[in-house]
């Protein structure tokens, strides 16, 4: 399911020199066409190689205008459909449309924090020198699980 | 002013560099912040580098998000539990010090996500399973997660490595980290080819090659996708089912700085949603399906007596996942396909038990396990009118994934923990290079044979089973090991043993060989000087396809067809020296290709060494077509020698640290 642009949407992030879905695509992807030389439509992205998209949707549920969507696989699925998310900043919602045209929506959290909120090291102890070669990290979670020593048999 | 095929060399000394951005990387990053202020305070001031050749926030295995955490252990079973059933499911030959020690750490990760925002399914005191926003008691705390398998358990997590990725970035700051860069090659130290010296790779966005000298590396680059030609080869190649950023870059630069492989022979052939490759796990194990041939039969039943042939593996309670494949391929090999996931009669039967609520959710459910991981799949069932509840989806084996952290044990051998009883010497002395280590542990957790080369995550072999949660910890033991040896050393001058200049010379080839030869032909792509790193993938996917045991063959190889291979493959390295690249894009894939060569190599020679099939239903070399328990049950390992471009394979002695009995009981 390659990405593509709109044409009507896509605003190349306002002239930045780096769109979001440049940043975001993990296979690199995703190219912003400066001077409308690659595809007839200047300060536009596009992808560059639709058939090394995996479909993650990074590109996607990052575009502030909303400008991409997917087209699934030409070599593999019917005409017709097409799988659309909104992601929020604790929820997503996925719009999909059949084939036949029946459509499905589904919301779904995706996180339980505001964006941005995680403090790492906040409340957590200082990492002690003395234990850099024993088991277990600088901070205990209530999740280590040391076992039973009679299972070790070589031991 | 730097220009394509001029660019600007950046140089920097370093400490420790992380190479990746996964979920690794970002157990790595997040651990390694409170060790760095202890090392501090006794003097030693670590410097600390993270380089991605994508955005953390989406990188690695887990950027779509994933809908499960596939280990999370529990206060209710036992390290030895785990370490268990995965050395079942890879046959027998694991590192039960590596799988025993990763269980006991591996919840201390998933209890930070939570904290951190991830949201995890609970079941409620009357058994109803509710979505991860309810604000339920945590994990830590003692909440109940909704298990979909013994060591799964359910997530909404859409924004998994967003999240995880936030922490890491936090706790690391923009100054360590340096996105966008490609490390390509490796750099040993002059005064000792046994240790690491530094890592150099180029920008993806700008004209600038990178040279990092560093003390420690800790690589962590992902498994391989793609040396195999992938069922769909027209805009459907990128639909892989592990992620097609994935380019054995792990491997293949370890295995070039002179450390030692393991059970690269091993591979991934998961059975998944035909063409979007969507997960199954939820569907056998949270909605109770069942998988049928043409007519309706459970080939696991029908098939059955065929898991009596790999005693013992076959025989616990749940197969090892190759001889699953085993039984399934019969079916497909004598003409009762196509192989159906029957999701109708499974969500019929769950609808007798649950209240009206509870089957809308399900429904839901059942699309979130795509829509959090695997979305095209999603586009495939609209396409093709498929509502679960009304009608069955097809199942295929795909193409051939090679892995160390799902169900796979490829990679990089490394130095295990000292208190679980693991060999500290050697049993299987012949043939194995004197200047390798001897035993299960060298010093520092997570290091491999060459000094001050660490892995995690996809790049630690023999393990497996460590999924998202488990890269994300083994990360974290390597911070820790890093910062130690690096204070062991703090004395320590390493020096690169190739120049600047060679290695630039070395990486931007391809683009030297574009601008050198791009006038020479009218159509830029046909040129008899030079190779596209395109037309060079779908070389290396041809012969790994037709003579290394991929679908095109049903998975069955011999040593006839290896040694074409061998050959073939012999070729193709040299000719990659010819790859052309004609934009930075391109030398991305270029390198990448590269990397998956070599990665590849590694794979066909550990088959042609090992003389059985281990896995069947992952591969079979039918001139050896058993489990040979008595001279194979043990490791296959393997050094490569950049100078002379060679490989040496050799066995190690594999011992059990926990009883494997107890499966079978």
């Amino acid at each position: 399911m390659p990405t593509f642009v709109r044409t009507d949407k896509c605003d190349g992030c306002k002239g930045q020199d780096k769109t979001a879905c440049m940043y975001i695509c993990p296979h690199d992807l995703m190219k912003l066409d400066m001077d409308g030389s690659e595809t007839g439509h200047a300060m536009k992205s596009y992808n560059q190689e639709p058939e090394q998209c995996w479909e993650c949707y990074s590109c996607i549920k990052i575009c502030p205008q909303n400008a991409i969507e997917a087209r699934p696989y030409a070599d593999i699925v019917p005409l017709g459909a097409s799988v659309q998310p909104l992601r929020g900043t604790d929820s997503i919602m996925w719009t999909i449309k059949f084939r036949n045209g029946t459509m499905k929506r589904f919301k779904f959290p995706i996180r339980t924090t505001p964006e941005g909120s995680i403090d790492p090291y906040g409340g957590k102890p200082a990492a002690d020198i003395t234990k850099i070669a024993e088991n277990k990290f600088f901070v205990e979670a209530n999740g280590y699980r040391p076992g039973n020593p009679s299972e070790l048999i070589a031991k | 002013m730097a220009e394509f095929g001029k660019p600007d060399v950046v140089e920097e000394e370093v400490d420790i560099l992380i190479v990746g951005g996964g979920m690794a990387a970002c157990g790595a990053g997040y651990e390694i912040g409170p060790w760095l202020d202890a090392a501090k305070a006794q003097g030693v001031d670590i410097k600390v580098k993270v380089v991605d050749k994508a955005a953390m926030d989406r990188s690695g295995a887990v950027a779509q998000g994933l809908s499960a955490i596939n280990t999370y252990i529990g206060s209710e079973q036992d390290p030895a539990d785990y370490a268990r059933m995965v050395s079942n499911d890879l046959m027998g030959i694991t590192r039960d010090d590596l799988a025993y020690d990763l269980g006991r750490h591996v919840d201390e990760s998933v209890h930070l996500f939570e904290e951190w925002g991830l949201p995890i399914w609970k079941t409620d005191e009357n058994g109803e399973r509710h979505d991860g926003s309810k604000g339920m008691t945590p994990l830590k705390d003692g909440g109940k997660p909704v298990r979909s398998g013994k060591w799964q358990i359910m997530i909404n997590g859409e924004s998994y490595k967003w999240i995880v990725a936030e922490a890491a970035k936090k706790a690391l700051g923009t100054d360590r980290i340096q996105e966008r860069v490609f490390i390509v090659k490796l750099v040993n130290d002059k005064n000792d080819k046994n240790r690491i010296a530094g890592a150099v790779g180029f920008s993806t966005r700008d004209h600038k090659l990178f040279v990092y000298k560093a003390k420690a590396i800790l690589l962590v680059a992902g498994g391989c996708v793609n040396i195999f030609r992938p069922r769909s080869v027209g805009e459907g190649q990128g639909r892989a089912w592990y992620p097609v950023w994935n380019s054995g870059s792990t491997y293949a630069m370890a295995a070039e700085a002179g450390a030692e492989l393991t059970m690269m022979e091993n591979r991934f052939v998961p059975t998944r949603f035909k063409d979007g490759y969507g997960p199954v796990g939820a569907w056998f194990l949270l909605f109770k399906s069942k998988a049928t041939n043409a007519f309706g039969e459970v080939y696991m039943d029908r098939n059955k007596e065929m898991l009596n042939d790999y005693p013992p593996y076959g025989q616990a309670a749940v197969p090892a996942s190759c001889l699953r494949n085993h039984l399934m391929l019969k079916e497909m090999r004598e003409g009762r396909g196509p192989i159906w996931m029957d999701t109708v009669t499974a969500l019929a039967n769950l609808r007798e038990t649950l209240s009206p609520r509870e089957v809308k959710h399900l429904e839901a459910e059942a699309w979130e396990d795509f829509l959090d991981m695997c979305i095209g799949q999603c586009g495939i069932w609209a396409g093709e009118n498929i509502e679960p509840e009304k009608k069955n989806s097809e199942l295929m084996p795909t193409e051939p994934y090679l892995l160390g952290s799902h169900s796979g044990c490829c990679g990089i051998w490394v130095s295990g923990p000292t208190d679980v009883g693991a060999p500290t010497e050697e049993a299987l002395g012949d043939g194995i290079p004197e200047h390798l280590p001897s035993g299960w542990n060298w010093g520092y957790r997570g290091m491999t044979t060459v000094k001050g080369l660490f892995t995690a995550g996809d790049g630690v072999g023999a393990s497996g089973h460590k999924f998202s949660s488990g890269s994300h910890a083994e990360g974290r033991m390597c911070a820790k090991s890093m910062v130690k040896y690096v204070m062991d050393n703090k004395d320590l001058q390493v020096e690169l043993d190739t120049s600047v200049d060679e290695l630039m010379e070395e990486i931007y080839r391809p683009v030297r060989t574009y601008l050198e030869h791009k006038d020479y032909s009218t159509a830029i792509d046909v040129n008899p000087n030079y190779i596209t790193p395109k037309m060079l993938q779908f070389r290396l996917q041809k012969i790994m396809d037709e003579y290394v045991a991929g679908v095109a063959t049903y998975y069955t190889t011999n040593e006839h067809m290896l040694a074409l291979a061998e050959q073939k493959l012999e070729m193709l390295k040299e000719d990659a020296l010819k790859m052309r690249a004609k934009d930075l894009h391109e030398l991305l894939r270029a390198w990448e290709n590269y990397h998956r060569i070599l990665t590849a190599e590694a794979h066909m020679k550990h088959i042609q060494f090992r003389e059985e099939s281990r896995y069947p239903g992952f591969y079979y070399r039918m001139d050896k077509n058993f489990v040979d328990e008595e001279n194979w049950k043990c490791f296959v390992n393997s050094v490569y020698d950049r100078t002379t471009k060679t490989w040496t394979c050799f066995k190690r002695a594999h011992k059990d640290l926990v009883d494997k009995s107890k499966l079978f009981k």
